[in-house]
């Protein structure tokens, strides 16, 4: 009996103080903001969003407008550079190759590199997996261009220089770095549902794709990020592995088209902007979860 | 048993290694056998020994592309890591719109670096420019692109505003690891801010800053897209980065197999350059 009440005092002084924390805590917030760093932050961002706003700006412009200033904010809005934009690029189509080079290689990604980690991390004690392990890190010293003329002629002789083989580069560059943060990650999983698992009498098959491949979901979110960054805004494999226009990708097509933007720099802009729009888009939408996903990716690896 | 799980193991990486041989080991090991030969991209060949290694050492426009490539990369890697440095500790410092500036200084990383390129491209051509002819600064109202002293400088600066994001989000993962009771201890102590800074928050964090530095030097020791964007390597050879040079003489100069031999040059320095960086960069780790 007397326990318990000396219980409830307990609970209620410990709320109390709580309470009485809480408050100096947010009292201690309100006070001590940084307001230099903030205002200093605040400027340094207008040296990012500047770009972004020239671009915004002379894509809605005339070339008359344009001519006139380039700072000043168009009088009047001409969203028939879009249009236009989109017509001569063939807008649809393009953004319709990205996405099909984009998403199977995040799908097949996650799905197969994953697994491949787990095979090697489970097994590092065995001389072929540590073999592989070392195989597959020492590739990410190798710089692209040693393999990038030879390539081009393999992929060619396979009849691969399209979509397809650009989508299979894509799975198998992003293999070494991939693995390296995926068997950080295992490591840190606790062997024991893998041991009860085993017990059940589950095959090592089903357990990876029960037990591990379902909590490996915050990695695998990190993942997806920096491979679908990676395969939407590269340029270098599209613009060797490439030949035929309607296979281009987004950022492929605003460099075969310089020429023909010649100096039309609003129709130019309105292009380059619907380029970067998806990405933008999926950013807004998603700002926290890709920054969280990658600062893990960062903390892991 | 332990045998039927040892082969689901064997099962679930062969297919990724032969994958991994084939799109990548191989054309590796065909570019070295080449390098030794006098290709060009199509018809016969013979072995020439080391005559493309040879020539690689005399070759000017050779030389000047590595030059150009390591005075912009170690320019772009010292600048982008202190910044971001200077960007991380104000975001983790208390400050108001933490998520919306944190979210506003990530995004250059998310874009395609060749569009932005073509935006910083008109910048430079035609917007500063303009702006100096209005202050009148007569020195910067032509084209900094257009200057084969200045037009580097240009490549910096787009390669600094587009990686910032990334490395700045690197160092902020780094500093929220270190607790605030020792800011409090040393405070109390009497440390000012930059004794604070180089006790505290900098050994700390070494561990990211060995990976910025690796990270960011390699990245720029690969500069391709940057390069396309704004000059194409120009004017003149000014900006020809090697990766470009490689690219334009394999594919389009008849020099397949000399630019794989000097593919393979570049590859041994790249490696020693990340090798002697990790090396130095870990001695100091311990040594802090």
């Amino acid at each position: 009996m007397i326990s318990q009440e000396e219980a409830t005092l307990e609970t209620n002084l410990k709320s109390k103080e709580s309470k009485e924390s809480n408050r100096s805590f947010k009292f201690f917030e309100d006070n001590d903001i940084n307001w230099i760093a903030t205002i200093l932050l605040l400027i340094g961002s207008l040296a990012i969003l500047f770009p972004l706003y020239l671009a915004i700006n002379v894509a809605l412009k005339s070339p008359q407008q344009l001519a006139q200033s380039i700072l000043a904010f168009p009088k009047e809005l001409h969203w028939e550079n879009f249009t236009k934009a989109m017509e001569l690029t063939h807008y649809f189509r393009s953004f319709k190759n990205s996405s099909l080079v984009t998403v199977p290689t995040v799908i097949i990604t996650l799905l197969t590199n994953s697994m491949v980690a787990y095979a090697i991390a489970r097994n590092l004690d065995k001389k072929f997996f540590k073999f592989l392990y070392y195989y597959f890190i020492a590739a990410l010293f190798i710089p692209f261009p040693i393999i990038m003329l030879p390539i081009v002629k393999e992929m060619s002789f396979l009849g691969l220089d399209n979509r397809l083989g650009l989508t299979i580069l894509y799975i198998v560059y992003g293999l070494s770095m991939n693995i390296f943060i995926y068997i950080s990650y295992i490591k840190s999983l606790p062997g024991s549902l893998e041991e009860a698992a085993i017990i059940d009498g589950a095959s090592t098959w089903q357990i990876f794709w029960k037990i591990i491949f379902p909590l490996l979901k915050p990695i695998n979110a990190t993942i997806a990020i920096l491979t679908a960054l990676w395969a939407w805004n590269d340029f270098m494999l599209p613009l060797i592995m490439l030949n035929d226009r309607k296979l281009m990708t987004l950022p492929l097509v605003q460099y075969v088209f310089q020429s023909q933007f010649s100096t039309n720099y609003n129709l130019a802009f309105a292009s380059y902007l619907l380029a970067l729009a998806p990405m933008i888009l999926v950013y807004i939408f998603a700002q926290k979860w890709i920054i969280s996903g990658v600062m893990k990716g960062s903390v892991k690896g | 048993m332990q045998n039927k799980c040892n082969k689901t193991f064997y099962l679930m990486t062969i297919p990724a290694l032969v994958l991994f041989f084939t799109f990548h080991t191989l054309p590796a090991l065909t570019g070295i056998l080449y390098s030794f030969t006098d290709w060009k991209g199509y018809g016969t060949w013979d072995f020439v020994g080391f005559k493309n290694y040879i020539n690689l050492f005399k070759d000017s426009r050779a030389l000047d592309s590595y030059i150009f490539t390591f005075k912009f990369a170690v320019i772009a890697t010292i600048l982008v890591n202190i910044i971001s440095l200077l960007i991380a500790m104000g975001l983790n410092a208390k400050i108001k719109f933490k998520t919306a500036l944190r979210a506003i200084y990530f995004t250059p990383y998310i874009l395609s670096i060749l569009v932005v390129g073509y935006i910083f491209n008109y910048i430079f051509t035609f917007f500063l420019p303009d702006i100096a002819q209005t202050l009148g600064i007569n020195t910067l109202t032509k084209s900094i692109l257009g200057n084969p002293d200045l037009a580097w400088i240009g490549v910096v600066i787009l390669a600094v505003w587009q990686s910032c994001g990334f490395n700045t989000l690197l160092y902020l993962s780094g500093l929220q690891t270190i607790p605030d009771n020792l800011y409090e201890a040393a405070s109390i102590d009497g440390a000012g801010r930059w004794r604070q800074f180089t006790n505290i928050t900098f050994p700390l964090i070494s561990p990211f800053f060995t990976i910025n530095m690796v990270l960011a030097m390699k990245g720029f020791l690969m500069v391709f897209d940057h390069v396309m964007a704004l000059t194409s390597g120009g004017p003149g050879r000014a900006t020809e980065s090697i990766s470009l040079l490689i690219y334009r003489g394999g594919f389009a100069g008849g020099e397949f197999a000399y630019q794989t031999a000097n593919a393979v040059i570049y590859f041994i320095v790249i490696l020693v350059v990340s090798v002697f960086q990790i090396k130095v960069l870990q001695k100091r780790e311990v040594e802090l």
